[in-house]
């Protein structure tokens, strides 16, 4: 289910995006497409590169995780999404139409059908109820509150927040505001769900709540869920395709397992270089063919199991095996000292921030 | 011989000017000198004078005196003054035909109908049974001392005043709010409606309309009490947080529905401030119009002022002071309450 990715139809594509702030950024774009850096481009000529050749496909029922540290332009490129800020040249594409062809009626029809969007500070309406802003969406599009209290009411149960429908944000929590966020999202039954760093408030239990929430609601919802973060271990435990921006441009994207076991330089090295790659790797990355076990096998294990788990199930006997099945069919085997050799870690480089930090 | 002969000379003005220039005895020092017999001594140059249009005029009979600028200023007003009052006549009589009949109202309703409801209206906005013990002493209070009729004129003139600066005010404040430009040309003429001394406006006032008319006063209190509505409906928008506005976009709200259903409603605590303070300017000013015919507390100040009764002008000022009091703390106590539901 997760490595079919070739498969699925693409529901938004990015395509060539710059975005330059300043004051004249038309008049920058030619600097940038000849290679200019985002640090040249503030030195010589004081605009800001914020996007700098995006190239990204969305597939339909995907998690998308765009990940960098601040600075990387990544809630610049969510809002390029739903248009909350235009580019200065490229294209973006949702069900395989320009939305930035869009007149202002297009556009909010787009904004109130196709996708919804979660924020990082929670951005309630203060002076409505849980309830009525869990069902803003539907009353922008015109909706009684006859129509839309059951819904909403569901909604806010499905998240976990029954019973405080008729509290004010100001009353809740912040990891209960942010389930409303979520609620208010969802309950537009958009299939497009842009959520930026919507997680990154929250206090690390309450972060990891929210994500299990997600991916709980993800297994039956199947939304394309665009997700901006700054925390690796939360892009790498969400993610169906991981992108990496760095100064605006993408240094690497693929799937998580991928970015790990063949990060692209030093950049993504320094970055995974902290990882627990036992919770991150899963046995179908590291197995090997049908064919070539070699010990005695000693148990089952599925391709989509953690190497953690398999780990767990070896009782950290060294020479275990064990064989890979799937639907019954044997998929692969994997003995204990293939699983040891992913596990090294890529070490940081020698020339990357981290080695440069320690010896400064 | 004045100052600056040189110069119209050296321009060769002396015709424009006239052959007379400076033989007419116009200034003290001049007959002064004449008196004494002979030209005055020569100034020097201690007493050289700012080439002012005044000075100019002593060297050149043709060059206007100051006293032409605001002269020419009347004329020009008196010239303009039947034609505009041909158009804000008709404009503003609604003003007079509501302050005229908020007056007759609330006069000719018995007092034990009005003061139930004025404590009906505090409890209403304030929930709060301090406040209407507090407000009822005061009113019975100024009642018992005979002041009820005065007091309650000024009360009805302050409310339908504030009422209009409201409805006029808050529409200019979001239109503020909504362009820039729009600020930078409204911000000058704020400014300069609360500096200008509420004297001064009241003069090309009494030029347009009788002074019998409300509509004079009304318009000098709304002119002077419109301003912080105004001011602050624009810097409570404007001050509404980012993301709740991004928010709004982000669910493809239309401007009608972001203005209504979040800008509004989230800068209400700011909007109320401002009412509030353009109640109390109402309040001040409302003693100023009484030089113009308002009726109320501020004719009791003014017969203090005029006939030099002590009592009468105190105890009508501390009334003054008491309505000022019931008129804020009953609308701080409803912006109490809007701020306790919209916290962030």
């Amino acid at each position: 289910m997760r490595n079919d990715r070739h498969t699925k139809t693409t529901k938004v594509e990015i395509k060539n995006l710059y975005k330059i702030f300043g004051a004249q950024p038309e008049e920058m774009l030619p600097y940038v497409r000849d290679g200019m850096t985002k640090a040249e481009l503030m030195e010589t000529h004081q605009h800001v590169l914020g996007l700098n050749d995006i190239n990204v496909e969305v597939k339909e029922g995907d998690i998308t995780v765009m990940m960098g540290l601040s600075g990387s332009g990544k809630s610049t490129l969510i809002r390029h999404l739903n248009r909350l800020i235009d580019p200065t040249a490229g294209e973006v594409r949702v069900d395989g139409e320009d939305i930035l062809a869009y007149d202002e009626d297009q556009l909010r029809e787009l904004r109130r059908h196709k996708m919804s969007m979660v924020f990082q500070n929670f951005a309630l309406l203060p002076h409505r109820t849980v309830l009525d802003n869990t069902a803003m969406a539907l009353t922008v599009r015109g909706h009684q509150r006859a129509d839309y209290e059951d819904d909403a009411r569901a909604w806010l149960a499905r998240v976990g927040l029954g019973g405080s429908e008729d509290q004010y944000p100001h009353q809740l929590s912040g990891g209960m505001q942010q389930r409303v966020g979520l609620a208010r999202a969802l309950a537009s039954n958009a299939p497009i769900m842009l959520m930026d760093e919507a997680f990154s408030a929250l206090d690390p239990l309450i972060r990891t709540d929210m994500q299990d929430l997600l991916l709980e609601l993800q297994e039956e919802l199947s939304k394309t869920v665009i997700f901006i973060s700054h925390d690796l271990d939360e892009a790498l435990k969400l993610a169906d395709h991981l992108v990496i921006l760095k100064d605006g441009y993408v240094v690497q994207q693929d799937e998580p397992q991928k970015i790990l076991l063949e990060p692209a330089d030093d950049y993504i090295v320094d970055f995974i270089s902290d990882i627990n790659r036992a919770r991150v790797l899963r046995v179908r990355s590291v197995m090997r063919g049908p064919s070539e076990g070699r010990g005695t096998v000693t148990g089952e294990i599925g391709p989509e199991e953690t190497l953690e788990n398999v780990i767990a199930k070896s009782g950290g006997e060294p020479s275990a095996s064990f064989v890979v099945v799937q639907d019954g069919r044997q998929v692969g085997v994997l003995d204990m000292d293939d699983l040891m050799r992913a596990l090294v870690p890529t070490g940081a480089s020698e020339s990357g921030m981290r080695s440069r930090r320690a010896s400064a | 011989m004045a100052t600056y002969d040189w110069l119209f000379s050296s321009l060769g003005l002396d015709g424009w000017c006239g052959a007379s220039g400076g033989s007419a005895p116009t200034s003290l020092s001049d007959l002064a000198g004449q008196s004494r017999g002979g030209e005055a001594a020569a100034p020097t140059i201690w007493e050289l004078p700012f080439p002012s249009m005044d000075a100019l005029n002593d060297s050149c009979q043709a060059f206007p005196q100051s006293r032409e600028l605001t002269l020419g200023l009347e004329r020009g007003f008196l010239n303009v003054k039947d034609a505009l009052s041909f158009v804000l006549d008709p404009i503003t009589q609604p003003l007079s035909w509501a302050l005229d009949s908020a007056l007759y109202g609330i006069l000719n309703t018995p007092w034990w109908i009005v003061i139930p409801i004025l404590l009906a209206i505090t409890w209403l906005v304030s929930r709060s049974w301090g406040l209407l013990a507090f407000v009822a002493v005061s009113i019975l209070g100024l009642a018992f001392i005979d002041h009820y009729a005065y007091a309650m004129q000024t009360l009805a003139i302050i409310f339908v005043c504030a009422a209009i600066c409201v409805a006029i005010g808050v529409p200019i404040g979001i239109a503020m709010s909504r362009s820039d430009s729009m600020q930078n040309a409204t911000i000058p003429v704020l400014d300069m409606l609360q500096t200008l001394p509420p004297f001064v406006y009241l003069i090309p006032l009494i030029f347009l309309f009788s002074v019998t008319e409300p509509k004079l006063y009304g318009i000098a209190i709304i002119l002077y009490a419109i301003v912080p509505v105004i001011r602050l409906t624009n810097l409570g928008i404007r001050m509404v947080d980012k993301s709740v506005i991004e928010a709004a976009d982000a669910f493809g709200m239309t401007d009608r529905q972001k203005l209504f259903g979040v800008q509004v409603p989230l800068a209400l605590p700011n909007i109320m401030a401002g009412v509030n303070q353009t109640i109390m300017m109402s309040l001040a000013m409302v003693v100023i119009a009484s030089l113009v015919s308002a009726p109320g507390l501020g004719v009791l100040v003014l017969r203090g002022i005029r006939n030099l009764e002590l009592g009468v002008g105190l105890v009508a000022g501390l009334g003054i002071v008491l309505l000022a009091v019931i008129l804020d703390r009953t609308t701080k106590a409803s912006l109490a309450r809007i701020n306790a539901t919209h916290k962030a």
